[in-house]
């Protein structure tokens, strides 16, 4: 016993440091998230908050479930790989309450979006200047925004 | 059944863990969407883009994006013979509402769409102080937004420029490659919506994603591959002017 005689104030002190690393370890498991380290050095719960948010955009699938008329014509024209939503806005509220009526696109401002001639463009894009092809006209006077060449008649 | 005193001292630690286990694992929301299946990308295709700036719209609208900020943009360049180093590059409000009509003058004009290039080596991730960006399994650099202290050192590091601090929630924000989107089986907003097909997502881990055969067939180049960050964006027909 003669080693530890006059050693009681190391067991003290390492008695207080045993104590502070409990203490801290105690204070660890309540402000570390329970999911922090799951995959990696982050909170794994954070990826199913971010995926759990809801779309907007309901997807030309959903569309094309009702829509199937107007996805037949417009596969057979011009426009086949330009999808539902690239012109008519995100619809996943109308996907998901049908009562919800969209708003028309207007044809005057949604066709020049694309269409307008620039130098900009590649060449092989069709493009016009929309005061010398129609004179103001509504293109879909002639064209229809889901098969657009002229002989596949105007708007439906 | 007899357990001796040495069978359960093995028995007890190994329940412990196996009860850890359970306990762990939060169950996600997409049941059918399994993340070390897919390693995200997307390939943008030059020649296809017509700046008509339907992707920037429907990203802030799919995403809420404040005004003036952008998950996704789209630059034009003017690029003269002389000098292609110094291209004149313009992208009004990000393209959102289109670009101006440009006269023919010559040079050459080309648009490049921007977003997260969603490295695999991102240094967005590796200066973040407290673990609030990271790169999720399926390859998707994210921000946890409850963990973001908003100290901007990721918008710092991004070598794209592609992170902002939300006006806002004062935290950091980025483009998430509509990662709820993609557990829903859906394209990204910005790909549903390019009516050229100029943006496509790709799924690198997908043997059957035609990324694969394009990728091998044509002339792709990323962002800034000298700063080997592992970038995920591939861009076909990249011009040597663009930053």
């Amino acid at each position: 016993m003669s080693v530890f005689k006059d050693a009681g104030h190391l067991f003290r002190f390492a008695g207080l440091f045993v104590l502070a690393f409990l203490v801290f370890l105690g204070l660890r498991h309540y402000v570390v998230p329970k999911s922090f380290g799951q995959y990696g050095h982050y909170r794994g719960d954070a990826i199913s908050e971010i995926a759990a948010r809801p779309v907007k955009f309901a997807g030309h699938e959903t569309c094309e479930m009702c829509h199937s008329d107007v996805a037949d014509k417009k596969k057979a024209g011009k426009h086949a790989h330009v999808n539902c939503e690239a012109c008519h806005g995100a619809l996943a509220s109308h996907a998901d309450d049908p009562s919800i009526k969209p708003v028309l696109p207007d044809t005057v401002v949604l066709c020049a979006r694309c269409h307008t001639a620039s130098a900009a463009k590649p060449k092989g894009f069709p493009q016009v200047v929309p005061a010398e092809h129609s004179q103001g006209l509504e293109c879909k006077t002639c064209h229809n925004p889901h098969s657009p060449a002229m002989d596949a008649g105007g708007a439906k | 059944m007899k357990i001796s005193r040495r069978q359960m001292l093995i028995l007890l630690p190994a329940a412990a863990v196996a009860w850890e286990s359970v306990m762990a694992g939060t169950p996600e929301d997409a049941p059918n969407y399994k993340m070390t299946d897919h390693w995200w990308g997307m390939l943008i295709d030059i020649p296809k883009c017509i700046g008509c700036g339907n992707c920037v719209r429907a990203c802030q609208t799919e995403n809420d994006v404040p005004d003036g900020f952008f998950r996704t943009w789209v630059e034009r360049y003017h690029v003269s013979d002389e000098d292609m180093t110094r291209p004149e590059v313009i992208s009004p409000d990000g393209g959102k509402e289109g670009f101006p009509v440009a006269e023919e003058d010559g040079r050459k004009y080309f648009f490049v769409p921007k977003l997260c290039n969603h490295c695999a080596d991102s240094p967005c991730t590796q200066v973040c102080p407290v673990g609030a960006t990271f790169i999720s399994p399926d390859g998707v650099v994210l921000v946890d937004q409850k963990y973001c202290l908003g100290c901007a050192y990721c918008v710092q590091a991004c070598p794209y420029g592609c992170r902002y601090i939300h006006p806002e929630k004062k935290v950091a924000d980025k483009c998430t490659l509509c990662k709820h989107r993609l557990v829903k089986g859906f394209t990204t907003a910005c790909c549903e919506v390019c009516p050229t097909g100029a943006r496509q997502l790709a799924d690198l881990k997908n043997p059957n994603d035609p990324i694969h055969a394009f990728l091998k067939t044509h002339s792709v180049q990323v962002l800034k591959p000298q700063m080997a960050t592992g970038a995920k964006v591939f861009y076909n027909e990249l011009d040597g002017s663009v930053r």
